[in-house]
């Protein structure tokens, strides 16, 4: 599948849009485990457009994560098919199909007992690339997830921070440049605010490949932030609603989703709009090594109250005020650790977050590879909020195509309300009802899709 | 003491090289037997308890009684004395690797199929090298134990340091008995301090950093 993909799947897409990414469609996927009674993914037909991020959420054990295991077969489904590209992968050797589909689990899944550099290396490795081109590789790898490979290529798993390994993971994922990328709760293990920047990284790197990644989370805000598509799944894997984040928030297909997205659903409209929508103020740059009253005339002459220390790399590291420029002779080199920095694919509440936390009232915004763009302060935020509470509802129309076709769901939980009711009464009441109200919403969720394509 | 000693010499070391070689030998073959053995076991409970069982029951047989049931199919020689070393070599490497390629966590096993290695490979690179502080702690335990199992094989006729014990110990009260039983006891001593010493530093060098503790 690698060398199918190598050789086929870039070409077409590649060439008009810059997508490296691949499509994904489930065709009728069903799983079921032996000794239950229930199939964990039920009739499941779902197309994952390439060069998208789909993120699927759900309640636990909903059947999101086994869906996602379905995609690169490391569950194997009972009936239906999976294409990938156009392939269908259904039959193919697994571990050849693996081999071409980065794979992230929570906290990188890591070996232990190897470096950064052979962890990353592992999947060129198995397709026989030589020692120079893994080499030259990995550190590129590592550049683009913002780690300096000099200091962590000869590092092992447990010299790594939770947010680094987590990083090293999605490097490892993407070292063969696959066209998918399926992640499963990727920021589960790690601190909020590093969860903040691995999201915002991510945004960045998607940013740059496009690749088609498929994330499983249970926080509906990182899927707001994240996806350009969210799957919303009930039990069965059953699809409540697969839309956009916008029309999902202003549009919910039901009371499921509804209570799923939960109270605070206008504010949430906070994590629609990204840092880059809103307009960034610029900001002297000052370089280490340069004499602080230099960097303070420049300062004064912009009118500014502060200035942004940046490195070779033209990533911010310090953030000083006229006051301590004043203070200072030569501007140094240590990077200032409680920088508030967003990414600038964040989104506003991010930003506010960030603000908060860093009591500065502003924050420094910043692109690719950790590179600095600009600054974002509370009014700018506060105005956006004001105008997006206003606009959220006028943004509904803009789905594109990527649907749900639940019809066979539909069919087959109505089958199985039908055969509940047969049964008898006594236990399955419950069930019953619960098959009845499922089988109704896949029909609506169809129903807005159908919507989404006729308002295109 | 010191006469018999330096009578003997060049058969004590003799004799205690061949000790040695044949708990080494016997060594490897446990380890690769009861690695084979646990990578075939591990990941169904039902066999795994079966062979935490055997190996537990096994330890209780007299290494004497099995020399001795030996011998009547097999007879004197080296091939009773080695079967019999690397069995009970094998027992407590076995268990050991049983419970290091089950401690590994699940996540790091999916994570290897996750990226496309197979079966096999999940094992030989990540599952056994991940497992190996913990089977090489076997080995270190075995290779204390055959010590003095080996000099029991003796009595067949094998090779080793076991020869002074036995003469010593048929000849008791004689002359140079006293000293013959020493020699072989301390020699036994001696061989397994060197050998664990040996391990040790088999452990530092085949130990990533990151998995040690």
């Amino acid at each position: 599948m690698s060398e199918r993909n190598a050789s086929t799947s870039p070409a077409p897409s590649a060439a008009s849009t810059g997508i490296t990414g691949a499509s994904i469609l489930l065709d009728h996927v069903t799983k079921r485990f032996p000794g239950q009674v229930h199939p964990a993914v039920d009739g499941l037909t779902m197309e994952i457009p390439a060069g998208k991020i789909v993120m699927f959420v759900g309640p636990s054990g909903c059947g999101k994560t086994t869906t996602l295991k379905m995609i690169n077969r490391l569950i194997e489904p009972t009936e239906g098919r999976i294409v990938v590209d156009g392939d269908d992968v259904t039959e193919m050797n697994g571990d050849t199909l693996r081999r071409g589909i980065g794979y992230v689990i929570q906290a990188g899944g890591l070996f232990p007992h190897m470096t950064v550099a052979t962890n990353i290396g592992i999947v060129p490795k198995m397709l026989g690339w030589d020692k120079a081109r893994i080499a030259a590789r990995v550190d590129e790898l590592l550049e683009l997830v913002s780690l300096d490979p000099a200091l962590y290529r000869d590092r092992y798993p447990k010299e790594l921070s939770g947010g680094q390994q987590q990083r090293v993971g999605v490097a490892r994922a993407l070292a063969a440049d696959p066209p998918v990328l399926l992640m499963d709760e990727p920021f589960g293990a790690v601190d909020p605010i590093t969860r903040l920047r691995l999201q915002d990284e991510l945004l960045n790197i998607q940013d740059e490949l496009q690749k088609t990644i498929v994330c499983v989370t249970h926080d509906f805000d990182e899927a707001v932030k994240l996806g350009d598509w969210i799957a919303i799944f009930n039990e069965g894997a059953q699809l409540e609603q697969y839309d956009t984040p916008e029309r999902i928030l202003g549009d919910p297909a039901n009371e499921f989703v509804e209570n799923f997205i939960g109270s605070g659903a206008g504010l949430k409209q906070l994590t629609l709009t990204r840092v880059e929508e809103v307009g960034l103020a610029d900001a002297v740059i000052g370089n280490p090594g340069e004499r602080a009253a230099d960097v303070l005339a420049r300062v004064a002459e912009a009118g500014h109250g502060h200035a942004v220390i940046v490195d070779d790399r033209h990533r911010p590291i310090q953030w000083l005020s006229r006051r301590k420029l004043g203070r200072l002779d030569l501007i140094s080199a240590v990077p200032d650790p409680k920088l508030p920095v967003v990414g600038i694919r964040a989104t506003l509440n991010d930003a506010l977050d960030t603000m908060l936390v860093s009591s500065a009232g502003a924050a420094l915004v910043t692109g690719r590879r950790d590179m600095f763009k600009g600054v974002i302060d509370v009014r700018t935020v506060m105005d956006a909020i004001t105008r997006s509470q206003t606009a959220a509802v006028l943004e509904s129309d803009k789905a594109p195509v990527g649907l749900n076709t639940g019809m066979f769901q539909a069919q087959a939980s109505a089958a199985e309300a039908a055969e509940a009711e047969l049964i008898g009464a006594e236990s399955s009441s419950a069930q019953s009802s619960s098959a009845q109200s499922s089988s109704a919403q896949p029909i609506e969720a169809d129903g807005s899709g159908a919507d989404a394509r006729a308002a295109q | 003491m010191w006469d018999f000693l330096g009578d003997r010499y060049e058969q004590i070391l003799f004799s205690g090289w061949q000790h040695f070689s044949l708990v080494v030998q016997c060594l490897i073959l446990a380890t690769v037997i009861a690695v084979i053995i646990a990578s075939l076991v591990y990941r169904s409970k039902g066999l795994t308890s079966v062979v935490n069982s055997v190996s537990a029951i096994g330890l209780t047989i007299p290494a004497f009684a099995l020399i001795g049931l030996l011998i009547a199919p097999l007879g004197f020689g080296v091939t009773p004395a080695v079967i019999v070393v690397a069995f009970f070599a094998a027992l407590p490497i076995l268990r050991n690797a049983v419970v290091g390629l089950s401690g590994i966590a699940p996540s790091i096993v999916e994570s290897a199929r996750g990226i496309g290695m197979s079966r096999f490979r999940t094992l030989l690179q990540v599952e056994l090298p991940m497992a190996w502080p913990i089977i090489l702690t076997g080995v270190r335990v075995s290779a204390q134990m055959v010590m003095g199992i080996a000099a029991v094989a003796a009595y067949s006729l094998g090779p080793g340091l076991g020869g002074f014990i036995f003469s010593g110990l048929s000849r008791s009260g004689g002359a140079n008995s006293l000293e013959s039983v020493l020699t072989g006891v301390i020699g036994v001593i001696v061989l397994a301090l060197i050998l664990d010493l040996l391990l040790v530093g088999l452990g530092r060098l085949t130990i990533p950093r990151g998995i040690r503790v």
